[in-house]
């Protein structure tokens, strides 16, 4: 076996390489399949202090519940315009904004249903690996409650950090802060 | 009913933590709690792909980005992404960026008085091959300072970013080169405890690769995490 190539920071600079504007809208202009939804929201350290220089990519199904992936062969429609994969950078407030489609659920381990989610991964100056966590959708309280990720979580303070919750506005918005450490901390995954 | 193989587990030390007091930025950016453990569904074990080449043509060739040759050592970086088992990795999306030869960034942040090069934007990707393979043509990066210490230097060092096959296989990291007196220095390279796998992340001096009164060669595979056992294997 090969020993694994090991995880760097990504620095300061990424943004000299990782640009892509058009990765903050996953809808391809508006042509992707189901409702668009804005997601956004700020990143913070553990002094509460906005987080400027930070890359959040994220990774979700198509409006049908399917990955555009080879390795899913669940019998639902593709969407040739809706690849699934997003990244923006933070602003100087440390804020950030998507605009996708709401995901479809998806199956988790067995038979489980799991509920909509979007996963997210978090990358900066200071994080010697990236960070992984998942976005849910707070006004979606049945299925959040049988989520099999989310109910394994004890802590209901760390559940509540995952929850991205409902800003009146149209198309619909909903607001998630990652908070990297300290009071409010998000919950993050080993995966 | 929906049937998943998931990633292999990291092993300690394979990886650095991200709590490591040695490299100051973490000191209020790493997370307090343990990540929780996730076993991997279908969001984990897809991720992007790029045959709909939505992250456009290839850019290989970073010396070739402004009206003339940039200046520095102009070298060849190539190399396999493979997985832990050693089998290749195709069709997944390369990206690559680093500091001119004087060790300066083109971005806003970067302070370092050192000139900026107008013929180096200092960024390219590529989409890897049939057999996992990459090559980038470029040049040096330089050795630069940074605040975490009193007069601390980056050893050189490319910055790369892989995706692999999966969401769970997304990996970000730094290539160095053999040699570099900065390397036992930097608490970022030390950062990952393994030396074995802190060897990895050093690229080797490859004379077949060079291009001769041309370009130096320096090989550097990228190996990303590889599949668990599947029943069929226990
Ligand atoms: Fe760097």
């Amino acid at each position: 076996m090969l020993i694994p190539t090991a995880s760097q920071t990504v620095g300061p600079f990424f943004a000299v390489g990782l640009t892509r504007p058009e990765l903050a809208d996953l809808t391809h202009a508006g042509k992707a399949k189901g409702e668009a939804i804005v997601i956004e929201g700020q990143v913070r350290d553990g002094e509460g202090a906005p987080v400027p220089d930070a890359m959040l990519e994220i990774w979700q199904a198509n409006a049908a519940g399917k990955y555009a992936h080879p390795e899913d062969r669940q019998e639902k429609p593709a969407d040739a315009n809706f690849v699934g994969f997003g990244r923006v950078f933070t602003d100087r407030q440390g804020r950030y904004r998507f605009v996708t489609i709401r995901p479809g659920a998806v199956p988790g381990c067995g038979n489980a249903l799991q509920a909509p989610h979007i996963a997210m991964t978090v990358f900066a100056r200071g994080l010697l690996k990236h960070l992984v966590t998942r976005i849910y959708f707070a006004d979606l309280a049945a299925a959040n409650e049988a989520d099999p990720v989310l109910s394994a979580i004890d802590d209901p303070a760390a559940r509540q950090t995952l929850l991205a919750k409902p800003v009146n506005s149209t198309p619909s918005a909903y607001r998630f802060d990652v908070v990297l450490q300290g009071e409010g901390e998000t919950a993050f995954f080993d995966v | 009913m929906v049937d998943v193989t998931g990633y292999r587990r990291e092993k300690p030390g394979n990886h650095p933590p991200n709590d490591y007091p040695g490299y100051s930025s973490t000191a209020k950016r790493a997370p307090k709690r343990l990540p929780i453990r996730l076993e991997h569904t279908l969001t984990e074990t897809t991720g992007p792909t790029f045959a709909g080449g939505w992250e456009g043509p290839n850019q290989a060739d970073l010396t070739r980005a402004g009206r003339g040759e940039p200046i520095g050592e102009r070298i060849i970086v190539a190399g396999r992404v493979l997985d832990e088992d050693g089998r290749p990795v195709p069709g997944t999306l390369v990206e690559l960026w680093q500091a001119n030869a004087a060790g300066r960034y083109l971005h806003d942040g970067d302070q370092h008085d050192a000139p900026l090069d107008p013929n180096f934007p200092g960024k390219g990707h590529v989409v890897t091959d049939a057999e996992g393979g990459y090559r980038f043509l470029t040049i040096k990066a330089g050795a630069y300072p940074w605040r975490n210490s009193y007069n601390a230097w980056r050893p050189q060092h490319l910055h790369f970013s892989v995706f692999g096959p999966a969401f769970a296989t997304r990996l970000v990291t730094q290539m160095y080169f053999p040699g570099d007196p900065l390397l036992p220095l930097d608490p970022i390279f030390n950062s990952t405890a393994d030396t074995e796998a802190r060897r990895r992340l050093i690229s080797t001096y490859d004379p077949e690769l060079s291009q001769a009164e041309y370009a130096l060669g320096y090989r550097f595979d990228i190996v990303l995490r590889g599949r668990g056992a599947t029943p069929m294997e226990t």
